[in-house]
């Protein structure tokens, strides 16, 4: 039987490099998908607490994560369409339209 | 050391070393196919949990359709290799020691806190069939459920019209 702390390490784990993903990846397509790996770790840890408690609620709150992060990258990839068109480059760099 | 616990140190080992991939590929499809082995892993961590029907879930939208749409811009986008830019030496120094103490406190908070200090140390692992899962969706969460609806309809028209060309 594994321990739940191993789970949620393992989730702390995968959220971190996520964030390290976000932080220092340059192109705008692999920084969603750092988002979608944080998203990953979220429900990697729902699913462990609702095992551990017996209780299937976690779960449920799973699938509304799923739902969320779908609808999320439909929008997220829309826009990411459309900053490409206008900026001909995937690189955030070139997005700064709001820096002074 | 018995055999599931060895299962979950492969998959763990196989989710980590493709979330460190997805940071390391310069090639945005490269990130993309690591990201694919992340899922595919922790789908089978969730089998391991005995959350079954979660699992599937995991690999028909997230590694199916998610991922999918994903290849499908970087194709469409006609993404190439990431440029290399020079980050300031504070990214390297200060970024990567705070990326891990973030971490180390993420993990010793969900370790050391009140829930999980009451958690039962070793449940063993129940199956949560599909009609329970259902029967809770359906009933105590029915409120959210028809809004998640909404929002997907949303979602869709947000895509649309984000992506339109205005001629």
């Amino acid at each position: 039987m594994i321990p739940t702390n191993y789970y949620l390490v393992l989730s702390a784990i995968l959220f971190g490099l996520g964030i390290v993903a976000f932080v220092f990846k340059r192109n705008i397509l692999t920084i969603f998908m750092a988002i979608e790996l944080m998203l990953n770790a979220v429900n990697l840890a729902f699913v462990a607490f609702s095992q551990s408690l017996g209780k299937p609620d976690g779960e449920v709150f799973v699938l509304f994560v799923i739902i969320v992060a779908a609808a999320e990258a439909a929008v997220g990839l829309g826009i990411i369409i459309l900053t490409a068109r206008n900026r001909r480059s995937l690189n955030v760099e070139n997005v700064n339209l709001l820096k002074l | 050391m018995n055999a599931s616990m060895v299962i979950f140190f492969v998959l763990a080992a196989i989710a980590v070393s493709g979330a460190v991939s997805l940071i390391i590929q310069r090639h945005p499809i490269h990130s993309a196919l690591s990201l694919i082995v992340v899922m595919v892993a922790l789908a089978g961590l969730y089998l391991l949990m005995g959350a079954e029907f979660v699992a599937a879930v995991q690999i028909i939208v997230y590694g199916g359709a998610i991922m999918v749409l994903f290849i499908f811009v970087i194709m469409l986008l006609n993404a190439g290799e990431e440029e290399r830019t020079s980050f300031s030496k504070l990214a390297l120094y200060a970024g990567i020691p705070l990326a891990v103490a973030v971490t180390g406190l993420i993990a010793a908070a969900l370790v050391n806190s009140q829930t999980t200090a009451a958690l039962p140390p070793a449940a063993p692992v129940t199956l949560t069939s599909t009609r329970t899962l259902s029967t809770l969706l359906f009933t105590d969460f029915v409120y959210p459920f028809e809004l998640t609806s909404f929002l997907i309809l949303v979602a869709i028209l947000g895509a649309l019209v984000l992506a339109q060309r205005e001629d």
